[in-house]
């Protein structure tokens, strides 16, 4: 179909298909008010967004408030088990009824006028109901994120009532997920550690694509890799056997398991060895018999789910946008239920690499600040995301990989945002 | 066991001692900032959610003496980029209280309030600063440092200085 000027329209008028281009993007996508004005409408508003896990609300009327985007939500657990997203706004005034970061209830009153609301959403009273007519007069609720997505623990949500099917959006990158829960001996992951939150004076597309870009550790983390005597630095090099493939719906990973193969040894993937964690190594061998070897080998993904959930094998970032230039990064050490030996250990790599102190990603996050001081300079106008496009190709599943520093994923990023950002 | 010459009670020892520590936490002296710490230092800075359990739960800073010997090996070498350039710091620190002398350590807590400069803008940072004090061949030294930031239980800016 040939593309007309009405077709590429949207809210904002803006024509995406002038600014992004197969392999450069303009540097106006990250500063435009109007550019992420549409954003959340096709993408934080419009398709699915990781919100938290239910590790998180692990008991009956638990809660923990969460984000979608610039969104108050309510992640909620019913006293029958069930989990709800709900929007953190009287129906009546409009007033934040739920203060606490975190707690457990089965309701919430509005301090403003004494509306209550059950943990689900249904509004279960009013004071001085004359003024109403009565009891139960009124058909309002809080607001609730009408679609709710659970896959492994992970929740997602949506505004939109229409959207695809949690399963569909995840597509390939479900297996991920799952790569991730086969390192527990029980087969499940836990984020109930806490989340550090970083403030990041950027736009969230730098972080998003900046997650699976093997082309950036050797530099900017370079300092921490030398003093440690870390192996991170040579799986992101021309040599590494390490290969970035796109996963389709703008999902991507850095595939570094061809580099753990080649030497084989359980552990390595966690930058340790099977004689520092030996009840683990034991129990999952007696779990998964000779299949242990190639899980304990492998080790977890290290894979963005678009738009915002990154699972860098031993932590989980949320990413929430706050404006074209702000966002938040929310990250924690991933939990293994059945795994406390290596829990311990990844909860201390963790604080010691993330968040606001942390020796990787107060890095990272340095530059994405930087990037966006950059961004906002005239000239050159765009970013050049061309690396390694000569020499992409498709694996045996079919999907586009490229070398461990080439920057397939932030093509397979664009093509997928290009896509939301032009349906209308 | 600790005989009375290895206590410390004279506040305006232990005051001299907190403002050294700042000065070289302000002005990026590494290496004397680490030659105050003993071999068994905890320093944390918690995140609004490990304050109760540090061990379970994540916290923006917890280092052992290890890892503050490793995140000071990063700063020097140039090239830890959340501190190059490095910040502008000064802070200030006041309400200074011993709160425990009568065991080997001596705890001392205070406030602070500390600004940071970056080209990309001024940061301001204040809390709550509790001190563990031991004194080691006659010199005082610190065992253990707790920074309780105000904010801590929303989302911080970059922390790549020494707080």
């Amino acid at each position: 179909m040939t593309r007309t000027k009405n077709s590429t329209a949207t809210g904002s008028g803006v024509d995406y298909s002038r600014l992004i281009q197969p392999e450069r993007v303009h540097g106006s996508l990250y500063t435009d008010p109007a550019i992420f004005a549409d954003e959340l409408e096709r993408i934080w508003y419009g398709g699915w967004v990781f919100v938290g896990h239910t590790s998180e609300v692990p008991l009956p009327n638990d809660y923990v408030r969460k984000n979608i985007g610039p969104q108050d939500i309510i992640m909620t657990r019913d006293r029958e088990g069930d989990v709800h997203l709900l929007v953190n706004r009287c129906a009546h005034r409009g007033n934040l009824v739920c203060d606490e970061p975190a707690g457990n209830s089965s309701s919430f009153r509005c301090p403003y006028h004494g509306w209550t609301y059950r943990n689900t959403g249904e509004l279960l009273g009013y004071p001085f109901n004359q003024g109403y007519g009565g009891k139960g007069n009124l058909d309002l609720t809080l607001g609730i994120v009408p679609k709710i997505g659970i896959y492994k623990g992970f929740v997602f949500g949506s505004f939109n009532a229409d959207v695809m099917p949690l399963e569909e959006h995840l597509g390939a990158a479900a297996g991920e997920i799952d790569r991730l829960a086969r390192l527990s001996p029980a087969g499940e992951v836990e984020l109930d550690a806490g989340w550090l939150k970083h403030r990041t004076r950027a736009n969230w597309k730098l972080l998003a694509e900046n997650e699976t870009d093997g082309y950036h550790p050797q530099f900017v983390h370079g300092s921490i890799f030398s003093v440690t005597g870390s192996t991170i630095g040579p799986l992101y090099s021309e040599n590494s056997t390490a290969v970035t493939r796109s996963l389709g719906n703008g999902h991507s990973e850095n595939d570094l398991r061809p580099e753990f193969r080649k030497f084989g040894e359980p552990m390595r993937w966690f930058g340790t060895t099977e004689d520092r964690v030996p009840d683990y190594v034991a129990k999952m061998r007696e779990l998964h018999g000779p299949d242990a070897e190639q899980i304990l080998i492998e080790g977890g993904p290290h894979v963005m789910i678009f738009p915002n959930l990154f699972i860098a094998e031993i932590q989980v970032f949320n990413i929430q946008p706050i404006s074209a230039s702000e966002c938040v990064q929310y990250s924690t050490a991933v939990q293994l239920k059945g795994a406390p030996e290596l829990n311990k250990r990844m909860l201390s790599q963790s604080i010691g690499s993330v968040g606001p102190a942390g020796m990787l990603l107060a890095d990272d996050t340095e530059m994405y600040e930087r990037n966006q001081a950059g961004v906002a300079q005239l000239q050159p106008e765009w970013l050049d995301i061309r690396r390694g496009v000569q020499r992409e190709t498709h694996d045996d599943n079919g999907f586009l990989i490229g070398g461990a520093t080439d920057e397939t994923a932030m093509r397979a990023f664009w093509r997928h945002y290009q896509s939301l950002m032009e349906t209308k | 066991m600790t005989s009375a010459v290895d206590t410390i009670s004279d506040i305006r020892e232990i005051e001299q001692f907190i403002y050294r520590e700042a000065r070289f936490a302000d002005e990026h002296d590494y290496d004397s900032w680490e030659a105050l710490w003993t071999d068994d230092a905890l320093y944390w800075v918690p995140a609004g959610t490990s304050m109760a359990d540090p061990l379970h739960q994540v916290s923006v800073i917890y280092d052992n003496r290890r890892r503050i010997s490793t995140r000071l090996k990063q700063l020097r070498t140039g090239k830890r980029y959340a501190q190059s350039p490095p910040s502008h710091l000064r802070r200030t620190i006041s309400n200074i209280e011993i709160l425990e002398s009568d065991t080997a350590d001596c705890v001392v807590g205070a406030n602070f309030v500390l600004f940071e400069s970056k080209p990309r803008g001024l940061e301001m940072w204040a809390g709550r600063i509790t001190y563990r004090l031991r004194r080691i061949d006659g010199d005082i030294k610190l065992a253990g440092k707790t920074v309780v930031l105000v904010n801590n239980a929303e989302a911080l800016p970059t922390l790549g200085f020494l707080i």
